[in-house]
């Protein structure tokens, strides 16, 4: 996927330290949120701010000082944000406490620093769980989706920390640590992990597509995934007792004047981050918290929401007066079909967020399967999970997929069907009644 | 077109719910969905989507029918003229007679089939469905130019409901409507529908053509096979000459309307198979199984069955073997959906389609029943492969357990 409005230059440009910054519990899934802390309270860096109902030692804590400034509460007073006012005054650093390489000190230490929730598990695509004793573990270093930073890149420098990571989560696996790189990376090796080649081409950068092609996720079975950032943060937690919870935003998308990477804290709201870079041509823009495939469009009162190194916008298209678009004969429409002329040009696109066509029931096939690079049936899954059918998704393989591993077909799909809500329903079908 | 855009916008609320025409909702949304592009967003998932649509889809399939059509037209005409005798065709008269011998079967279709698609849609308040297009133009395609068109409308009537409209739609029908249409036909009128008459058109039309003799037999070339006895197959035009492999080729002879030109065929294949359409592993493996059962007959050659003259590159030249590898078969909803199960399908089709023009002398054509009986077999086919998969994901799960 060719999109316009990429990045030219990939170092940090800039850095924002935003006012305010929000949690969102959602970002989550599986986190069933309880607060530690209340309106008015005062937080430091690392300090708790809500844990899971489940496991009260899995916390979400906050990336800066500052006060709570508000809890927004949606329908049934479920907790939907906290908003943290950041203080200008830098906090006091907290001694840093170096957790023992041993395995309850370092998943004690993992729940405690919000890194534990930062990471994966399969089945259900859901935060790791108390009682997992994960069968591998698998890291991927790429990020393949359109116009995302290279992750790669991103860890330069921190060879140690990730050497230290794979040593630490090692305690936690009987099995292999596997990272997935790009084709042709210079990558060092890693004592204790294994390197494994894919092809830099979305969705190969998704750990699940990783783990199908390494060793598909079997039923009984527990995998975690995690990228290479996360990884990294967590070996820099082992060696100095800190974590950095800054992160590195990629501002691009057809509809930012110059795209560019700022360092700023998870939550920002993205008006801060994009400031003046939107263009101001008159259009309805789409602000992406994420890339165009698996984002949520946030609009410009929202915020960075977690996993996403990434804020795209786009133009909305809800004003447009396209006249016949199924007959276009235009090179600028986006399409992987080759009946449209654009693909064979090998152009950029600035494609806009209309569905281009209506809702329709399955009537091509063969055209998931081009997109999901798995030992799955995908229109089968689909249909399995659309009917609520436990054993049908069983054996078809639902303990193996991620709604993000279905996101390209989604994308594809002439009929326009809303694959990866379909598939997180489905989880979360199976997880309750399994 | 700003114009027309501000007209629809002006006309909009009153097919709206509670408005003076909101029983035409359905009909309304058709119409403004295929004048604009709706501006409608994603509201969950992935944030852009293919400009590809089902919409573009069926009219590539329509547009590769195109050159089946045009041909038929001008080959009804070459018909009607050889079979009086003329010695001159003028190009642009034999057009003339084939377009109009065709249109009102077209028209007949597209308003019997699109009215009960019109009236279903609204009946249950959903977006009219663009497979009808197609299906309405593969109809008169397939029949013989003689159809009645009464018998067209019933026929058309028949499969649209109870082939599509009581599974659910365009998307969910387990045969492929057209086909119905015509086997009902054929099933239903089996005097009108097979025979020496109904492939040729034999009256004047609006003064052009040739009125022929009530006496007149215009017997398709796997019409003379079926009624063939001998030992020596020699298969006549309508003039009396032998007709050549070039001839049936290029489709200058008496069939169905739009399925005698294997060129015409070919180029449609190319426009689906370039724009990604229509599956190849179909059209492949449809072929290969025609070959395949071809040559196994006509080492098998004997008078009894006299098909089993026939060269293999034959059956795929004459009669409806060639349309019905390109645009019936590959019908997605109707064939088998898995990669693998595609080939199977494919093949099923082609041995089938020959087997039975070859081995049942009361069907002097095969593909039409060949593709019906893959289309009820592909859900079967697919189950296997699934069930393939299914079991491959078991054996690891035991392997593992082992180990």
């Amino acid at each position: 996927m060719r999109l316009e409005g990429s990045l030219s230059v990939t170092d940090v440009t800039a850095t924002v330290m935003p006012e305010r910054i929000a949690v969102v519990p959602d970002d989550f899934p599986g986190f069933l949120p309880k607060l530690d802390i209340k309106e008015g309270d005062t937080v430091g860096i690392g300090s708790p701010l809500m844990h899971d109902k489940n496991d009260t030692e899995v916390r979400l804590v906050s990336p800066v000082a500052g006060t709570v400034e508000s809890v927004v509460r949606g329908p049934r007073r479920k907790i939907e944000r906290v908003v943290i006012m950041t203080s200008p005054t830098p906090d006091a650093a907290r001694p840093a406490v170096k957790p023992e390489m041993t395995e309850a000190s370092v998943r004690a230490a993992l729940k405690s620093s919000g890194l534990w929730a930062m990471m994966r598990r399969r089945p259900y695509d859901i935060i790791p769980q108390a009682a997992d004793s994960p069968r591998d573990i698998f890291v991927t270093a790429m990020d393949t989706a359109p116009l995302a930073l290279n992750l790669e890149e991103m860890t330069k420098g921190m060879e140690a920390y990730i050497a230290k990571g794979v040593e630490a989560l090692k305690l936690l696996t009987k099995g292999n640590i596997y990272i997935g790189v790009a084709k042709g990376s210079a990558m060092p090796d890693v004592k204790g992990a294994e390197i494994v080649e894919f092809p830099m081409l979305h969705p190969a950068g998704n750990v699940g597509v990783q783990i199908a092609n390494i060793a598909p996720v079997n039923k009984g079975e527990t995998v975690w995934g995690l990228d290479i950032v996360t990884l990294a943060k967590i070996g820099r937690l082992m060696t100095e007792g800190t974590v950095d919870y800054s992160v590195e935003v990629a501002i691009t998308g057809s509809e930012v004047v110059s795209p560019k990477v700022v360092k700023t804290i998870p939550g920002a709201p993205l008006a801060s981050l994009l400031k003046d870079d939107v263009k101001n041509d008159g259009r309805h823009h789409r602000i992406i918290s994420g890339n165009v495939l698996t984002g949520t469009p946030e609009g410009e009162e929202g915020y960075l929401r977690y996993p996403y190194r990434q804020v795209t916008v786009i133009p909305e298209g809800d004003d447009a007066d396209e006249f016949m678009g199924w007959a276009s004969l235009s090179p600028s429409k986006m399409s992987e079909s080759r009946s449209f002329f654009g693909k064979l040009l090998g152009k950029r696109f600035s494609p806009d967020a209309r569905l281009q066509g209506g809702r329709r029931a399955m009537i091509m096939s063969g055209i998931y399967d081009e997109y999901v690079p798995m030992d799955i049936l995908p229109e089968y899954l689909i249909k399995a999970i659309i009917a609520r059918d436990i054993d049908q998704m069983e054996a078809l393989g639902i303990y193996e997929v991620a709604p993000e591993d279905f996101a390209l077909a989604e994308y594809a799909d002439p009929s326009k069907l809303e694959l990866q809500r379909i598939v997180r329903e489905g989880l979360d079908y199976m997880r309750s009644e399994v | 077109m700003k114009a027309l855009r501000n007209y629809l916008n002006r006309i909009k609320p009153n097919f709206e719910p509670g408005g003076k025409l909101q029983s035409l909702q359905s009909v309304f949304d058709g119409f403004e969905t295929f004048l604009y592009t709706p501006n409608t967003t994603s509201r969950s998932g992935v944030n852009v989507h293919d400009s590809l649509d089902s919409k573009r889809i069926m009219i590539i399939v329509v547009l590769a029918l195109m050159p089946c059509l045009l041909f038929g037209m001008y080959n009804t005409g070459y018909q009607n003229w050889l079979a009086a005798g003329a010695t001159e065709f003028p190009f642009w008269q034999l057009m003339a007679y084939g377009f109009l011998a065709v249109i009102p079967r077209i028209l007949v279709a597209y308003v019997v089939g699109l009215g009960i698609e019109f009236a279903v849609a609204q009946w249950r308040h959903e977006e009219i469905q663009e497979g009808f297009l197609v299906t309405g133009i593969l109809i008169p395609l397939i029949c013989p130019v003689e159809t009645p068109l009464w018998m067209l409308a019933v026929a058309t009537a028949f499969s649209v409901i109870f082939v599509k409209e009581v599974f659910g739609g365009t998307g969910y029908n387990v045969f492929n409507v057209a086909l119905v249409t015509r086997a009902f036909l054929f099933f239903a009128y089996p005097a009108q529908m097979s025979g020496d008459k109904v492939f040729v058109s034999s009256r004047s039309i609006l003064g052009l053509g040739h009125d022929l003799p009530d006496g007149f037999t215009g017997a398709t070339p796997l019409g003379q096979i079926a009624s063939f006895a001998g030992d020596k197959l020699e298969l006549l035009n309508l003039r009396g000459d032998v007709i050549s492999t070039w001839d049936a080729f290029l489709g200058l002879i008496p069939g169905s309307f739009g399925e005698t030109s294997t060129l015409c065929i070919i180029i449609g294949a190319a426009l689906l198979l370039i724009t990604g359409i229509a599956s190849w592993r179909i059209m492949l493996s449809v072929v290969v199984g025609g070959l395949l059962m071809g040559w196994i007959a006509n080492v098998f050659q004997t008078p009894t069955y006299p098909a089993s003259f026939l060269s293999p590159i034959d059956q795929l030249l004459f009669g409806g073997f060639a349309f019905a590898a390109v645009f019936m078969a590959t019908d997605p909803v109707t064939a088998a959906r898995t990669g693998a199960g595609k080939y199977i399908y494919g093949l099923l089709v082609g041995v089938v389609a020959v087997l039975i023009r070859t081995y049942n002398n009361g069907y002097p054509e095969g593909a039409m029943l060949a593709v019906l009986l893959a289309n009820a077999l592909a859900p079967l086919i697919d189950y296997c492969v699934v069930q393939a998969n299914v079991s491959r994901r078991m054996r690891r799960l035991r392997q593992r357990a082992e180990a």
